[in-house]
């Protein structure tokens, strides 16, 4: 990508959730405020803007990443993947059905990022164990459910994406 | 008759109603909510100072920005607004910005409103503020000392109130105690710190001289009026909306009303609407806290560990303003300052001080975990100080069964429990014997392992008129009484038959529309999903009232009791509209499946749908005592809590719930890293509507509490600086600091509200905190008392109690020293020399040559020579994330051509602010080059010290290296590393403050 200046700006054009969208964006837009303020997609939320909570995880090419940490240039020619992409239709996911059976978020306003992050574990491994779930929800920070719960949750749906399987 | 199937619904774990929105990324939050097109972005300029004279504001520069519309400071803001109400009789203003002095870091001085939120950091970054520092005072003890410097001129003290009371015969009691036993407890600042952070958007409506302002507030709705009353506005040109969806709460939203103000000043002289959205380092340094207090707690106790009084002296630590509902924290808490015990004689001096911090504010535990940690703590003292077992001197205290109702000494009435039935199932289903057994094995090894206990009454649904207890009776009588905890909810029948229901609740994510949905739908015979919960507010159309919202944990009491007195009275009224249609009699009428029956004759029954809409469509067929079923409004306010009484008796709550906790913990002797063995939680929260739900609230509040106690603090300088502005230093528990709870529950039905049910959300905050300090001080002396321990109960600090004598590090090591600096701000020093190819006077002359130094300061944009001593200097500096343009001040003194030289000076910038000294010291070495040696003391303030204090030692180091590369590469000795590589460094910090704070990164 050229090199801009300041105030400059350039469209930018990404897959967002299976479609391509365009954009035009400055060298200093980060990526959840081009995703919330620009493109709609609000179910992403912002925490700390510092890559700590994890609240705005979104995937970039199937990888959580954080978009606070993301300028929007970045995600040129890239698939990006948000909360609104994980049902199919009017039902939940897997995932989010675990969530509500679990009463596995609160708030729900760090869920977004959490449900991204799960989401692309078991994308990578599907048996992932309950040390490779923690590590990957170590990543995020909830203030209202006390976290045992989201494991549950992770659990059930880690079993429930195979096929009620269980491989703890 | 009641149809039996329903009746089960309430008490069962139904699905949240909320969480398909939630999970599926469709939830309304404030930051999500569709603005009128031409809204506005504001952004703050902030005070880097603990305490200083504001002297002047220039806003010309940040006025020119391309996009910037306005620019508003305090001068603007005492213009368009009257002081905020303060909780206390006092001489003082309460500005929600500073006016002419700032009072804590963080404070807002200026607002710049401009055509996106980026637009509007430009120009608040280019806002000149000059200020003349003063002194500050972080500590209350040291803010009560006679040449302490003193906040508010107007107050000539800090100590803004102070009540003593006296209750029973405490004297006579201590005097005849055969013990007097006491602890010294030292209670820090933390805070619940929502994942979303505050939200406004505002509007001012000039032809209605109305304010219009979107908040995520949370209650309570008392603050309405210090909004309406502070912009100057009747209550009904103040109106006050709250988007759908909060990302959580835990009291800290209640503290977003002075932006609420603030943006409707700015929305004002914008003549558009304005929209800001908090930063987390804002959210950190200057939304809101809990106190920190420091207490002298005191019992007189019999020889079997039974206290007949206790004496309380409370310093309470409210921050730069006693801001409302302050002082609440302290006085929540004054019905049940006995705690879980008979204790039938108390004594309390309350003494409420201001400090140049944070105000304070609602936060979950609320003014329980200051009382609970020196009331627990005693509790373990007297057990260790007369050799008796913690646990036996908590059954020998413990209120008996049969004395509910109990009357406190202060006041409270506590409404029901059995504390030694809860207890001694908590012990067996706990399987304490087996945990005292875990301990000895450990202890046998040598291990340090140690048992917790503590009894916690957790108190819900405050009395509004619990403040007023910090007024003499006298003033109380001139002002009038306050009481009662008004509650509303609206059960609503539309013409199609379907049911809503409008409460004034502001759920900030528990789940409040799911148990109001399971409270109606059981009334009403229909099925959860069928019913509609508007929960957010709208003080322009909904019924609300003073104490509505979502706070002192009055929803499952409160809220949900009300409506369900209003579901009750419209079924009354339907189930005469339905006897009347099916011809039957009252009494035989029930409500089932959506369909209201004749008991007697299942057949002949009707739509709910149909007897619910005949008030719409058909009222002339009503019955003519129903008058209609369209809507039925309660409000409900418990007769229990009354008004303090002349002898300041106060029922400050309704509800008072029993914890009773212990855990097990054990503390790495290597590493010092707390472990917890084991953790159990006993709740008597009354009447259990959603036990799923309840147990969120216990883990949830249990999370909060562990990161409290265990790796939480708001931590200031000496100087005011804040030094925790990002979550890599306020550190939060993760999945990993979480363990495994075991809750248990023993419900005794509240008998003053409709439901049955207590509050329950804060208790672990209360209890939990304590109980593993007790547990950590059994694990350091298991016969004594231990130390006094500080929250939060950190590795860093176990490991100074277990490793008292901490080995010298290697030989070759030196740690940048960082200690207290002499005005108080994030001290470094160092010294160091280093050789360069050059002569000392050619050395001593590029030292005082500004193109040198232009050249070789890393990130300097200029230097100038004001006269043959000073100098001023522009440069960017960089530490970790932030970075930001300084102006440094420079000035030389006791020079010694070409031999020594001092330099001191003072840097300001948008991101924080330093000063220092250094003696740069110049010797010949053999050869001809020139030693450089130095020696340096600086002392930094402001967003650098709040998000980069970990880093500063590390990037002053890098820069000095910069610094000195740059001029043994001037002083001739070849590029870069050629001559880097002649140098020799010899400590790893270097140079002087000015150095390290003009050089950066370019």
């Amino acid at each position: 990508m050229p090199r801009m200046k300041a105030g400059e700006t350039r469209e930018i054009q990404f897959r967002l959730n299976g479609r391509e969208v365009t954009v035009r964006v400055a060298p200093r837009d980060l990526m959840h405020d081009v995703l919330r303020h620009r493109l709609g997609a609000t179910g992403t939320h912002v925490g700390c803007e510092h890559g700590v909570c994890g609240a705005c995880t979104v995937q970039v090419n199937g990888a959580p990443a954080r978009s606070c940490l993301m300028l929007a240039g970045q995600a040129d020619g890239q698939d990006i993947r948000t909360v609104e992409d994980l049902c199919d239709g009017a039902d939940l996911s897997p995932i989010q059905a675990a969530f509500r059976d679990n009463f596995a978020l609160q708030c729900g306003f760090c869920t977004a990022g959490i449900l991204m992050s799960l989401d692309a574990l078991f994308a990578r491994d599907p048996d992932a164990g309950e040390t490779a779930i923690r590590d990957t929800l170590s990543g995020h920070l909830c203030r209202c459910t006390g976290y045992a719960p989201i494991v549950r949750a992770a659990l059930q749906a880690r079993d429930s994406i195979k096929g009620g399987q269980t491989d703890a | 008759m009641k149809d039996l199937g329903n009746e089960t619904l309430v008490g069962r774990s139904v699905q949240r109603t909320e969480d398909a929105t939630l999970l599926t990324g469709r939830g309304r939050f404030i930051d999500d909510l569709a603005v009128s097109p031409g809204t506005l972005h504001l952004a703050f300029v902030r005070s880097p100072h603990g305490h200083a004279d504001i002297r002047s504001i220039d806003v010309a520069a940040a006025r020119a920005v391309p996009g910037v519309t306005t620019v508003v400071t305090g001068a603007d803001v005492r213009r368009l607004t009257r002081s905020m109400t303060v909780g206390v009789k006092a001489e003082v203003e309460c500005w929600p910005m500073a006016v002419d002095r700032a009072r804590y870091v963080g404070e807002p001085v200026a607002m710049v409103v401009a055509r996106d939120r980026a637009t509007a950091e430009d120009g608040a970054d280019l806002v000149s503020v000059d200020y003349a520092p003063r002194a500050a005072v972080i500590d209350p003890n040291a803010t009560l000392a006679d040449d302490a410097p003193v906040l508010h001129d107007s107050l000539g003290t800090n100590l803004i109130n102070e009540r003593r009371f006296r209750y029973g015969d405490p004297e006579t009691a201590f005097a005849h105690a055969a013990h007097r036993i006491g602890v010294d407890v030292v209670y820090p600042r933390s805070s619940c710190t929502p994942i979303e952070t505050y939200g406004v958007v505002a509007e001012y409506l000039p032809g209605e001289g109305a304010y219009d302002i979107a908040a995520n507030f949370q209650g309570p709705f008392s603050i309405h009026a210090v909004v309406a009353r502070a912009l100057g506005v009747p209550g009904n040109r103040m109106r006050l909306r709250t988007p759908p969806d909060s990302g959580g709460s835990f009291g800290i939203k209640q503290g977003i009303f002075p932006y609420m103000i603030l943006a409707g000043v700015a929305a004002r002289l914008a003549g558009s609407p304005v929209k800001w959205i908090e930063d987390r380092l804002e959210h950190l340094e200057a939304s809101v806290s809990a106190t920190n207090r420091v207490t002298r707690l005191e019992a007189a106790v019999e020889p079997d560990g039974r206290i007949t009084a206790l004496d309380w002296d409370q310093i309470e630590d409210c921050g730069a303003h006693l801001r409302a509902p302050e002082p609440a924290t302290l006085y929540r808490m004054h019905g049940n300052m006995t705690g879980a015990y008979r204790i039938p004689n108390l004594a309390i001096r309350n003494r409420i001080v201001l400090t140049n911090k944070t105000p304070t504010g609602l936060n979950r535990g609320f003014g329980g975990p200051q009382v609970y940690f020196a009331l627990e703590r005693l509790v373990h003292a007297i057990a260790r100080d007369l050799g008796l077992d913690p646990l036996d001197v908590i059954r020998t205290n413990l209120i008996p069964a049969d004395a509910f109702p109990y009357r406190t000494p202060s006041g409270a009435i506590y409404d029901s429990g059995d504390y030694p039935a809860a207890l001694a199932l908590a012990v067996e289903e706990g399987r304490l014997d087996e945990l005292r057994a875990r301990r000895d094995a450990a202890r046998a090894e040598g291990r340090a392992y140690g048992i917790g206990f503590a009894c916690v009454v957790e108190p819900s649904v405050s009395n509004m008129g619990y403040i007023t207890t910090v007024l003499t009776p006298e003033a109380r009588e001139k002002a009038g009484p306050k009481n009662g905890a008004q509650a509303t909810a609206t059960v609503a029948i539309d013409p199609l038959g379907t049911v809503s229901v409008k409460v004034a609740s502001v759920p900030q994510g528990q789940g409040h529309r799911t148990v109001l949905a399971q409270v109606v739908a059981e009334e009403l015979g229909l099925a959860v999903d069928a019913i509609l919960v508007v929960a957010d507010v709208d003080t322009a159309r909904d019924a609300w009232s003073i104490a509505s919202g979502n706070y002192s944990s009055r929803f499952a009491p409160a809220v949900a009791g009300a409506t369900k007195l209003a579901a009750a009275r419209l079924r009354e009224k339907l189930a005469r509209v339905a006897a009347s249609q099916l011809n039957i009699a009252i009494d035989t009428v029930a409500f089932r499946d959506g369909r209201v029956v004749d008991g007697n004759n299942p057949d002949n029954s009707v739509s709910f749908a149909r007897a619910a809409a005949a008030s719409h469509w058909a009222p002339g067929t009503l019955p003519e005592d129903v008058g209609e079923t369209i809507r039925e409004t309660v409000f409900w306010t418990p007769e229990e809590l009354a008004a303090p009484n002349d002898r300041d008796e106060v029922n400050s709550s309704l509800c008072h719930g029993f914890i009773f906790d212990f855990c097990g913990v054990e503390i790495d002797p290597d590493t010092a890293e707390l472990r917890i063995d084991r953790y159990v939680t006993m709740h008597d929260c009354g009447r259990i509507l959603h036990p799923a739900m309840v147990d969120g609230q216990v883990r949830g509040g249990f999370a909060q509490a562990l990161g409290a106690a265990t790796l939480e603090e708001y931590a200031y300088g000496d100087d005011g600086s804040f030094r925790t502005g990002t979550l890599a230093e306020y550190l939060l528990p993760t999945v990993h600091e979480m363990p495994d709870l075991l809750i248990l529950h023993h419900e005794t039905p509240s008998p003053v509200t409709p439901l049955g049910a207590k509050g329950v959300g804060e208790g672990n905050c209360m209890s939990t905190p304590v109980c593993i300090a007790n547990a950590v001080a059994d694990a350091l002396d298991s016969e004594g008392r231990g130390p006094d321990l500080v929250l939060p109960i950190t590795a860093a600090k176990l490991s100074g109690l277990i490793h008292p004598d901490e080995p010298k590090p290697s030989e070759g090591v030196r740690p940048a020293e960082t200690d207290k600096a002499v005005g108080g701000g994030r001290k470094l020093t160092g010294t160091g020399a280093a050789e360069v190819d050059a002569s000392r006077q050619e050395v001593w002359d590029m030292l005082m040559d500004p193109s040198t130094l232009d050249a070789i300061i890393p990130g300097s944009h200029g230097v100038r020579k004001v006269s043959d001593t000073e100098f001023e200097a522009e440069v960017t500096l960089g530490v970790g994330p932030v970075k930001g343009l300084y102006t440094a001040e420079i000035v030389l003194s006791d020079m010694e051509e070409p031999e020594a030289v001092t330099l001191s000076g003072v840097t300001r910038g948008a991101l924080g602010t330093g000063q220092g000294k250094g003696r740069v010291t110049l010797t010949e070495v053999e050869g001809g080059g020139t030693n450089v040696a130095y020696a340096y003391e600086a002392e930094i303030g402001g967003k650098v010290a709040s998000v980069g204090g970990r880093l500063l030692d590390g990037a002053a180091n890098v820069v000095i290296g910069e610094f000195f590369r740059a001029l043994a590469t001037h002083a001739g000795g070849g590029a870069g590393s050629g001559a880097f590589s002649r140098m020799k460094v010899r400590a790893r910090t270097g140079l002087s403050i000015l150095k390290s704070m003009i050089g950066g990164s370019r």
